[in-house]
């Protein structure tokens, strides 16, 4: 599976897509639900936090381990997604529909900073070899 | 460091099996989904390599009084050739070396399945002691031959396959003709040889089923025939959560050299009643254990995992393992806590920055197909 181009991704494998709203979506990456595996426990951030560019602020857990999630941008978290709870393999199944939490940047400018798929598929490479 | 390679490796990769360094060996961790490959041996049957485990042959006259010397578990339990038993491997302190299945062969072999990352060790403890171990001969020889000796060979030649899962023992007879008539008579924990292949109805799955010793260039077309009678192939992490399930310990993570057997639920294997003496046993009955291993069940969401404090009425205990359970969809561990814990109580589990509420439950947690604790 190829990473969308509409959207952008970080080094820590969130991708991030830009909503009609102008709130921003965020799950992980196709690569990182692979190297994790079959996914069993999702924790989203609480509604209305407020997060810093790269904190932590959820926790995605397989059999084999767990992993943290970071916030791509600053921002408040705006709704988490609930159908994770039952499902998490949903992220197994598709992880760029299985979105985990949405946020509303404090500065829309910080998404276009992110990485394009192009260079996002560099950083997977790299640790590949 | 190069990683070591089983008979099977090329097999492996050729399925597509994601591959890691297991303990220095390059093993496939699973083929796909490890909760589907979990799922495969509780309902229906797999096969896992299991060649990185390591055979080690026990021979020479004295070597059922030396086993009954080396052996927490007693020997002498073993009359009928091909039966197997158990037993942890002590330390003069009573910790751990290792836990391990000893196959009665004859009166003059017997026959040890080792733990891959415990074999060396393992091995260079037997020999000291082998050593050490005089059994003196029944008849008067001439000076200088009135001991036996005992020879450990280490059988690096061989591969083990084990199929398991309720169907595991039809496929197996598919596979092999001949292997029906020879091995359906076998009561659960004992072994019959059949060429130059070792069958025991032993594993590690909590599921029925069989462990197959055999030459490892042999292993391939094993596997083969096994594959082309409906048998799908399982991870090394599959392996992990139905052991798990099936409340069998995991050396290294439930019990090592600095835990004795009484504290890691091994006591059943331990003959502290009889007039025999063993390796650990002084030290055993002079120190009571003031912890135990129980099964924990986590009734909040989330997953326990190993090393987590467990925090109970009595003091707190460490998770030895855990994980997310595929046949009870809830999250099981195995814990060390203080002795007077007791079952049914529930207690508290740090992970992360939360503390979360769990059950203390007997184990096994699920066998034959189903869960066997109640939730």
């Amino acid at each position: 599976m190829s990473n969308p181009s509409n959207l952008k991704y970080t080094a820590s494998h969130e991708w991030v897509k830009t909503e009609a709203d102008g709130t921003i979506s965020i799950g992980i990456t196709q690569h990182a639900q692979e190297l994790l595996g079959d996914m069993v426990f999702v924790e989203a951030p609480a509604v209305d936090r407020h997060l810093k560019a790269r904190e932590e602020c959820a926790v995605v857990e397989s059999v084999k381990a767990a992993a943290d999630v970071y916030a791509p941008v600053s921002g408040i978290v705006t709704e988490v997604n609930g159908e994770l709870d039952s499902s998490p393999e949903n992220i197994n199944n598709d992880p760029y529909a299985a979105w985990m939490f949405k946020m509303k940047p404090d500065n829309a400018a910080d998404i276009d900073a992110l990485m394009d798929a192009a260079a996002y598929q560099a950083v997977v490479d790299s640790e590949e070899h | 460091m190069t990683l070591k390679t089983t008979s099977l490796n090329a097999v492996h990769r050729e399925t597509g099996a994601k591959m890691v360094d297991f303990g220095g060996w390059d093993m496939p961790v699973n083929y796909g989904s490890q909760i589907d490959e979990h799922h495969q041996v509780r309902r229906d049957c797999g096969m896992f390599d299991v060649s990185h485990m390591r055979v080690v042959d026990i021979q020479g006259e004295g070597v059922r009084e030396f086993l009954r010397y080396l052996l927490a578990n007693n020997v002498d339990k073993l009359t009928l050739p091909g039966k197997a038993l158990y037993s942890a491997m002590l330390l003069e302190n009573g910790g751990v070396i290792d836990d391990l299945i000893v196959y009665f062969m004859g009166e003059c072999w017997f026959r040890i399945v080792v733990n891959a990352g415990t074999a060396d060790k393992d091995i260079a403890w037997m020999k000291k002691q082998a050593g050490e171990f005089v059994v003196p001969h029944p008849n008067p020889l001439p000076e200088g031959e009135g001991t036996q000796s005992i020879v450990i060979t280490s059988r690096d030649d061989l591969a083990m396959v084990a199929v398991q899962g309720p169907n595991a023992r039809s496929k197996v007879w598919s596979a092999l003709p001949g292997s029906k008539e020879l091995t359906e008579k076998l009561i659960p924990f004992s072994a019959a040889a059949m060429d130059s292949m070792f069958i025991a109805r032993t594993g590690y799955t909590g599921e029925d089923g069989f462990e197959i010793m055999l030459p490892a260039k042999a292993a391939p077309l094993l596997w083969t025939k096994l594959k082309d009678n409906g048998v799908k192939p399982i991870g090394l992490g599959a392996r992990d959560t139905l052991r798990l399930e099936a409340g069998m310990n995991l050396y290294g993570q439930d019990m090592d050299e600095t835990v004795g057997p009484l504290e890691s639920g091994l006591a059943w294997t331990v003959d502290l009643k009889s007039e025999r003496d063993f390796i650990g046993k002084a030290a055993l009955l002079a120190n009571p254990p003031n912890q135990k291993l129980v099964g924990l069940l986590l009734l909040d969401r989330g997953v326990l995992r190993g090393h987590q404090k467990v925090h109970t009425a009595q003091g707190t205990g460490e998770i030895t393992s855990g994980s997310y359970s595929p046949t009870l969809e809830k999250s099981i561990a195995l814990a060390r806590v203080p002795k007077d814990v007791a079952i049914g109580d529930t207690v508290q589990v740090a992970i992360r920055d939360k503390l979360l509420t769990a059950q203390v439950v007997k184990y096994p947690f699920a066998r034959n197909g189903k869960a066997v604790v109640s939730l």
